[in-house]
This record gives structure tokens, C-alpha cells and sequence, in this order.
């Protein structure tokens, strides 16, 4: 089992276990109106009329808004700005809005939302992205002339020679779904004017800076009128960044037409239909072998449907080109990845962020090029992992950090008795259901990387009485980031945690430090909670270090006390309180920017990212041999987290994370059907169930990071990128068949 | 014999916020007086009997409870009863809020979230052995987890971790891969046997 027993604990688990955490949709204000969505029917068409005069007539409506009601711009996105917030011109996917009901109640609102005619003229559907690209085909976005997003290219060596050195050579295809998040709560925004000109935005999102952007343009004020409020919100996993924030921009329009408090909570249907899911891929390789088993050459072609809207499909579709031949050394490698536009609903971040796919892909491809070099796979992996000071793919040196790929692997290994169970695996003979064993390992380049700027803020102040507020640039996910973040002051400053408390976060309150995804709260935030503690631990030695008899730098912080080398020492309290007598105030602000990166887009290469987490994880199963079913026994992960903060919710990020990739290996799939969404809600979009999950066994590798302040790395996303090829892998020894197209389970 | 719910048998379920103008609300509606008196009228929720009108009973329960009674923790996740965020207890057995109309569960012993913690707010050992096996993430399963567990272990006060694993099973939650779920559940156990 599991390490260490010790008791959980986070700064808003007794709200949430009683009932009293107010989510966005648990909140009331006095004349509080109702929005809803309106959608149309089609996947491609030209707009020619929104009738909405009946709807405007309904009972209890009070407004009822189209993009002609639009102060601001109507466009928005984090990198093109390609979405029609409300529809103006097109409806490019079957989710796009049209209009918005504003009405006394939600039932009423529905009601009229029901009688807004649509007029358009239907275009050409364009649903395969191999078709987008072809010349002549029609756009989904003409003034981009092209369906083509981005295309991002590695190039390493000379692919030629090193196919022409290998003795072994293997193709192989891969393909993987449209995915949904699945968070258990649908989107929900909340705004109100208030009396200072502000409009105050609260909904379930998670990156309230970008929420603020969408909502300023979208309404045409300046940033410092726009007020996004931190509100307890029920999951998000990449997945609450675009649409939830045009769902506060719409709700923040309705509340300025009407003056009056709007909410918008979403049905379950309308959050399947209209947010961005994962990117289905379409990944072709190659790879080349010498007789000695070491990598010659990689070639892949990788094609990402990216839907209606850009989103982060350039981002997403970035990781996929730095991973795109896994943990491992190559010479000579050359690929690209596109992504394209399509009119399926629109694809962009969630957990894992283009790394689930890749790795799906390549370790089963290493296996499949293993044997037919005659090789385990494990021997293969050993042969060509990355390990200290070797050079990536992208001709990044891994230095300045304890490269553990080495070490999770045998580790895992040796847990999981992998060697052993592979030799009892099935491989396709026997009467009773398979059994197999399989693994899969990967690193993971942590936070943005060359993605974009990486910088957090955080702010800390120490009150009269020794209690301390702080606030960072994160957002509480449901992962624990303000608990992490918590336990780290805590430490830093030597006092217990209940001393702190983590201040409603407010877009208003700490700089623009980006979004709480690609699993860099702790790392990012953790870093700048450590430079703002050392800044208030200067101060706060410095009133007292001259009657300690010491240096402000030498005063030690521990157990609530300030404590000089020479014994002498006062209580942290007494020490802030003489400091306000001072007339100077314990207050930081703490800035932790991402070390350098570099990147060559025009070949791929350079230093992508400043620090990797290594992972791997293996999975026991069985197949039933008449219905075709996978049924997971056993389970074990590995990952160097560089420290682990707060165990519990470190634990909680393992599992889960392996819950979700167990989810995207065995059934998850957006089912589709010209177009439009047929997996609409859980009935139809399965998720895994309790009794879906084998006993999971975590382990926690803690080699500290010297590039990070906390020496924390990240965990969210690591954790879930590796089940799929893991069950894959696993499949494959047991029944001996080779499945290369994601999900596996349910077909015989 | 079937053992005592720690809680409630001890006769003094929580109160809610908003409970009580919710009452006065119901008491001061006309037509609630004009009603048959064939079948009860009222609901018991925490323990706190309350008068319906006919609008109300027309209600689905979810919204009545979140919307009328300001009882917002059972949680909207789906609305066709598949995810179990609004799972609250009549007389003691989990049902799905949002798929059941007030009118079919009148006069029943109700217990949400809310009702779950003793009157002063302590929490019940089953509320303090999730947050101990860290069992919380986003939240928003919690209520109805918590609610669905605890009916468990008063039917089954010594489960083995695969019971456990059952009893959840028609519970999603999206965060925790269910292992600290099922290890609360576990810790809670005890505490269930010892009312007995």
C-alpha cells in the first residue's frame, strides 16, 4: 500500500464535506435573472437571420441578446482570436450560440429559448481533417485562408542515414478520440455591476486571467473593471479555460444590459455540446533500429483535429512535437504535427495536453520495434531511456536536475514483479480469460515551457497579531493548490498553518500570473510563495535581529519563533507587532519567473523546457475471451515529484490521474455523427466507475529540483498520460493482439 | 437489528440555513391550507417537519431542496440520475434528487449533506474520515458521496474494501480514482459498530 498513512488535511474540505461550499450555482443575489444559451441545429452554414421577436415576447423574459448587442469585440481566443463569442456570420459547430435568454426564472428561459428561429444557408460539412488540407476545400474560417492552424516541425539529424543504418525498421498507425473532461460540475457564471463601475464575475473556471481578457474585450472596459472572484469550482482538467469564459463574458453581458445580477448554469448537455474536448490525433510512424538496439531514426506525421476554434491547439500540439519519440534518445528524427480545422466541436487543453496521444503511439511502438529487434522490452527501454546529462530529441541537454527516468522504471519493476507476470502473461493461449502485464513510461517537460510567458505572483502579508494572509496567481482547482501553497508558507515562515489564511483570490488583487494548467500551480506558485516569505522573513528579522544580537539573516524561523544562533529569541507575533511600531508593514509580493527556455521553431529544436518529471506506470489485467471485456487488477505509478508537499493530495493526484488515462484506454469516446455530439451526458459518456478501478499502488520519488524555489515539481497531468499505453501494452501480452486505436475496451 | 444512525437517532438533526423562512413561507401560503388530508402534506428534512404547498410538491426535489429550502449541497451534475452529486436520504436510502418529484417521497425522513453534522457543526466521523484519507478534491461529489456511504455503513457496519467499492459504484467522481473514498469509508466503519 501506500507509503505513509499521515492525516490529510486542506483549507477547504470542512466546507466541502458539510455542504457549505457555495459554488457558482449555490450562490443567490437579490433580483437575480436567468440566462440561457440558444443553439441551432446546423454544423456549417451562413447566418442569415436570428428571429428572436418571439422569444422577447415569452413570459418572464427580459432581454434576449444577439451579437448585435455586443459593446466590446465578439471575437475572443488566448491565441487567434477566432471564436464568435455570440454567432455573427457562421455557425461553425453544432455548439455555437446564437443568442442568449435573459428571464426572470431558468424555466422561463428555456421556455423562450425554444422559440428563437434560425435562418441560415448550410455549407459544405468539413469533418476530416486529411480533407480540410486538401486545396479547394472549403474553410471554416476564410479570412485565415487556410484550414490549416499550425504546424509545428522537429528536425534532428538526417532521418536518411539513419534508416539506412538501422536493421530494423517498423510502421505503424495510432488513432485516438475526441474526449470529454467530464468535471462533475457544468459551467456556471455569476455577474453583477457593482456600485464602483465594476462588473464582479464569479463562475467555475480556471484561469480567471484569461476569463478577465474575454469579459473586458467582449464588453469593451478596461481590465481594472473587470473582477474575476475565486469561487469554489468542480473540476476542471483543462477543460474550464475557453468556454467557461465565454460563458462569464455572456453572463457579464446580460448583467450590463439588464443591470441586474445574471446567472448562467449550464445542463449537462449543453457543457457537452458546446465545450472544447481533447484533440482526436492521427499519429503515423516510423522507426529505425541498429543491431545494437539503440534508436536510429524516428519519422512521424501527426494530424490533430482541432474543430471550429483555434483554442491551444498550437500549445497542445507543441508538447506533442517535443514528446513525440518519448523518453528516449534519437539521432536523427523528423516530424510534424498539424492541426486543423474542422467543423466538430473545437478541440484544445485538457490533462495531459497533447502528451496522452503521443504516448499512446510511441510506447507501444517502442515495444512493437523491440521485438523485432529481438529485444524485451524492457531491455529496449533500458538501451535507449534518457538518463543524466543525455541529449534530447530536440537537442536539449537534461542537466541542473536529477534525471530519475532510471530510477521510476526499475522501481516500478521491481513493485509490480513486472518481469515475473510478463512471463505468465497469456500472449493470446489458455481457456480462461488472458492476463497480462503492461507499462509505459514517459517525461514530461513541466509548466508551459517555450509555450509562452511563464511568470506567478503571489503576496503575503503578516497582520498586527503574527496572522498572515496570502493570496498567488493559481487557481483552486479541486486539486489542493491553495492548501499546497499554504503548507509551504507555513514552512518557510516557521509557523503552523493555521496561522494562514488564503485570501479569496481575486483577479483584482495579484498581477497576471496565467492559467492553473499544464500542472504548474505548485511548481510556479510554490516558487513564488518562496520569494515572497524570504522578502517578509527579512523584514521581519531585520525589526528584531539588533535585540537578538544577531544579523537579520542569520535568524532562524521555526515553531512560531524567531530564533538568533546564539539562543536568544522572540515569539513571531511580538516580532510583526514591533514592526508595525515601526511604522514599517510585513508585506511582499513575490515574483517567481520560469527560468529561460529557447526554442527554433523553424526545426524544432532547442532547451523546451527548464526542468522534466519522470514517470511510469504499469497495469495487471485480464480480457475475457468471448465478450472481449478488460478488467484492471492491479496498478502501480511512479513519478519523481521533486517533493512532495501535501502527501495526501499528492496521492489523490496519482490516482485520479490514473483513473482518468484507465478511462481513456478502456472506453472514453465522444461518439460524433455528422457533426454533431451523440455522447450528450454520463448515460452515453462513460466514466470510470469505482468498480472500473483496480487497487492502486503510489510511488512517490522525491529527487528535489534546484531549478524550483519549493524544489516541488508537478504531478496532475504525469500522472494521467500513462494508463492508456500501459493497458495497451498490457492487452498485447495478454492476448496477443496489437490495438492501436484508443478506446480498447468493449470491442472484441 | 438494524444499527442506529449515529446521527439522527440521537434526535437532534441540523438545522440548515434557510430552513426556517422556508417554514414560515409554506405556513403562510393560503393554499396549502385547502389541501385533502388523505396523504401528509408535509416532509421531514434534518428532522425539521415542513408544510407543502401543491406548487412545491410539483417540484422536483433537487430544485426544491436548493432553491426553496436553500439546501445547496446536493449538487446538479447531470439531472437524468446517472452521477449521484444530488444524492440525498429517505429515511436512510440514497435516492437521485433530481429524478424524484417531491410528491413521491411525502411525509419521508429526509437527510442531506446538511443534516449530516451534529447540531454544533461537529462533524460526523464519517465527514472527519474523509477529510483525514483525503477523499475531497473539487467537492462537488462529496455530498452525495458522503450521503451514499453513510447509508451503506448503517446496513453494513463491517465491509470489506471490495463492499466499499460497490457500494459507491453508482457515485462518479471525476478527481480522486475513488481509493481514498474507499479508504474513508473504511476508517469510518468502526464507528458504526460501536453504536450498535
Amino acid at each position: 500500500m501506500d507509503e505513509m498513512k499521515e492525516k490529510a488535511w486542506r483549507n477547504d474540505a470542512v466546507a466541502k464535506v458539510t455542504g457549505r461550499a457555495r459554488f457558482t450555482d449555490d450562490i443567490k443575489l437579490l433580483g437575480l435573472l436567468h440566462a440561457v444559451p440558444v443553439y441551432c441545429d446546423f454544423v456549417h452554414a451562413r447566418l442569415v437571420a436570428v428571429d428572436t421577436a418571439a422569444a422577447a415576447k415569452s413570459r418572464g423574459v427580459v432581454r434576449v441578446i444577439t451579437a448585435r448587442d455586443v459593446p466590446g469585440s465578439n471575437r475572443c481566443g488566448q491565441i487567434l482570436k477566432d471564436i464568435h463569442v455570440l454567432a455573427d456570420d457562421k455557425i461553425r459547430y453544432h455548439g455555437d450560440v446564437v443568442a442568449v435568454i435573459v428571464a426572470e426564472t431558468r424555466s422561463q428561459a428555456i421556455a423562450a429559448a425554444k422559440r428563437v428561429h434560425v435562418r441560415a444557408e448550410p455549407l459544405p460539412e468539413i469533418l476530416d481533417p486529411e480533407a480540410a488540407l486538401v486545396p479547394g476545400a472549403a474553410l471554416v474560417h476564410e479570412e485565415h485562408g487556410t484550414n490549416l492552424i499550425h504546424r509545428h516541425v522537429i528536425r534532428r539529424g538526417d532521418t536518411a542515414r539513419g534508416f539506412a543504418e538501422s536493421a530494423h525498421i517498423v510502421e505503424q498507425e495510432f488513432r485516438t478520440p475526441f474526449v470529454e473532461h467530464a468535471y462533475l460540475e457544468p459551467e456556471a457564471a455569476l455577474c453583477h455591476m457593482r456600485a464602483d463601475g465594476v462588473i464582479e464575475v464569479r463562475g467555475s473556471m480556471q484561469h480567471p486571467y484569461s476569463t478577465r481578457r474575454f469579459v473586458a474585450e467582449f464588453l469593451g472596459l478596461p481590465l481594472a473593471r473587470v473582477e474575476i472572484v475565486g469561487t469554489p469550482m468542480g473540476g476542471g482538467f483543462g477543460g474550464k479555460d475557453d468556454t467557461a469564459a465565454i460563458v462569464c463574458a455572456r453572463t457579464a453581458l446580460a448583467a450590463l444590459l439588464t443591470g441586474r445580477p445574471v446567472k448562467m448554469t449550464y445542463e449537462r448537455e449543453w457543457s457537452m455540446r458546446e465545450s472544447y474536448k481533447r484533440h482526436p490525433y492521427h499519429l503515423r510512424y516510423r522507426m529505425g533500429v541498429g543491431t545494437d538496439g539503440l534508436i536510429r531514426a524516428i519519422q512521424c506525421r501527426i494530424v490533430a483535429d482541432g474543430g471550429a476554434y483555434c483554442s491551444t491547439s498550437p500549445w497542445v500540439t507543441w508538447r506533442s512535437t517535443v514528446q513525440c519519440c518519448g523518453p528516449y534518445v534519437a539521432p536523427h528524427v523528423d516530424g510534424e504535427v498539424l492541426s486543423v480545422y474542422t467543423n466538430h466541436v473545437f478541440t484544445g487543453a485538457m490533462r495531459g495536453f497533447g502528451s496522452p496521444q503521443v504516448n499512446f503511439a510511441i510506447e507501444q511502438l517502442v515495444e512493437i520495434a523491440a521485438e523485432k529487434a529481438g529485444l524485451s522490452g524492457v531491455e529496449f527501454r533500458r538501451r535507449n531511456m534518457v538518463r543524466q546529462g543525455s541529449t534530447t530529441v530536440t537537442g536539449q541537454v537534461l542537466e541542473g536536475h536529477a534525471v530519475s527516468m532510471s530510477e521510476v522504471f526499475e522501481r516500478v519493476l521491481a513493485e509490480s514483479g513486472y518481469e515475473t507476470k510478463l512471463r505468465r502473461s497469456s500472449r493470446g493461449r489458455g481457456e480462461d480469460d488472458y492476463y497480462g502485464i503492461g507499462l509505459a513510461m514517459s517525461y514530461r517537460g513541466v509548466s508551459l515551457g517555450a509555450e509562452g510567458t511563464d511568470v506567478c505572483a503571489a503576496v503575503v502579508s503578516v497582520q498586527f497579531d503574527g496572522s498572515v494572509l496570502l493570496e498567488a496567481g493559481i487557481h483552486e482547482n479541486g486539486q489542493g493548490a491553495e492548501s499546497a501553497m499554504i503548507l509551504l508558507l507555513a514552512e518557510e515562515l516557521g509557523v503552523d498553518r493555521s496561522r494562514i489564511i488564503y485570501r479569496r483570490p481575486s483577479t483584482s488583487a495579484v498581477p497576471d500570473s496565467g492559467t492553473t494548467v499544464a500542472s504548474r500551480a505548485t511548481i510556479m506558485g510554490g516558487g513564488a510563495v518562496s520569494r515572497a516569505a524570504a522578502a517578509i522573513r527579512l523584514q521581519v528579522a531585520g525589526a528584531v535581529a539588533a535585540d537578538l544580537g544577531c544579523r537579520p539573516e542569520e535568524v532562524r524561523f521555526a515553531g512560531g519563533r524567531l530564533t538568533a544562533p546564539g539562543g536568544r529569541d522572540i515569539d513571531f507575533a511580538e516580532a510583526a507587532q514591533r514592526l508595525y511600531r515601526d511604522q514599517k508593514y510585513p508585506y511582499a509580493l513575490g515574483v517567481f519567473p520560469a527560468p529561460r527556455v529557447d526554442w527554433d521553431e523553424s526545426c524544432g529544436q532547442g532547451r523546451a523546457y527548464f526542468t522534466w518529471v519522470y514517470g511510469c506506470q504499469a497495469v495487471e489485467l485480464s480480457v475475457n475471451q468471448r465478450t472481449g471485456r478488460i478488467r484492471l487488477l492491479n496498478a502501480w505509478a511512479a513519478h519523481d515529484v521533486g517533493r512532495a508537499v501535501n502527501r495526501a493530495m499528492l496521492l489523490g493526484q496519482f490516482y485520479g490521474g490514473m483513473a482518468m488515462g484507465a478511462g481513456y484506454g478502456l472506453f472514453e469516446e465522444v461518439a460524433m455523427s455528422g457533426g454533431r455530439l451523440r455522447s450528450l451526458n454520463y448515460d452515453t459518456y462513460r466514466i470510470p466507475r469505482s468498480t472500473d478501478m483496480p487497487e492502486m499502488t503510489a510511488i512517490v520519488l522525491e529527487n528535489r529540483d534546484p531549478l524550483s524555489p519549493s524544489g516541488a515539481k508537478s504531478i496532475g497531468e504525469p500522472a494521467n498520460e500513462l494508463m492508456a499505453p500501459a493497458i495497451a501494452n498490457a492487452y498485447f501480452h495478454a492476448t496477443g493482439r496489437r490495438r492501436c486505436q484508443l478506446p480498447l475496451g468493449g470491442e472484441k | 437489528m438494524k444499527p442506529a444512525d449515529p446521527n439522527t437517532a440521537a434526535g437532534a438533526p441540523g438545522f440548515a440555513r434557510g430552513s426556517t423562512s422556508a417554514v414560515l413561507a409554506r405556513g403562510l401560503n393560503p393554499r396549502a391550507s385547502g389541501e385533502p388530508k388523505a396523504r401528509p402534506l408535509t416532509l421531514i428534512v434534518n428532522g425539521r417537519r415542513l408544510r407543502l404547498t401543491t406548487r412545491d410538491r410539483r417540484k422536483s426535489l433537487l430544485t426544491f431542496l436548493r432553491e426553496e429550502l436553500d439546501l445547496t449541497g446536493a449538487k446538479r451534475g447531470c439531472g437524468i440520475g446517472v452521477c449521484g452529486a444530488c444524492t440525498v436520504l429517505a429515511d436512510n436510502r440514497p435516492l437521485r434528487a433530481c429524478r424524484t418529484f417531491v410528491a413521491a417521497v411525502l411525509g419521508r425522513n429526509l437527510t442531506t449533506i446538511e443534516g449530516l453534522a451534529a447540531p454544533d457543526g461537529g462533524l460526523h466521523p464519517l465527514q472527519q474520515a474523509f477529510i483525514d484519507a483525503g477523499a475531497i478534491q473539487c467537492g462537488y461529489c462529496t455530498p452525495g458521496m458522503v450521503l451514499t456511504a453513510h447509508a451503506f455503513l448503517l446496513k453494513h457496519p463491517e465491509p470489506g474494501r471490495n463492499e466499499a467499492r460497490r457500494a459507491i459504484s453508482a457515485n462518479l467522481c471525476r478527481c480522486t480514482g475513488y481509493q481514498q473514498i474507499i479508504d474513508s469509508i473504511l476508517a469510518a466503519a468502526p464507528h458504526y459498530r460501536k453504536k450498535e
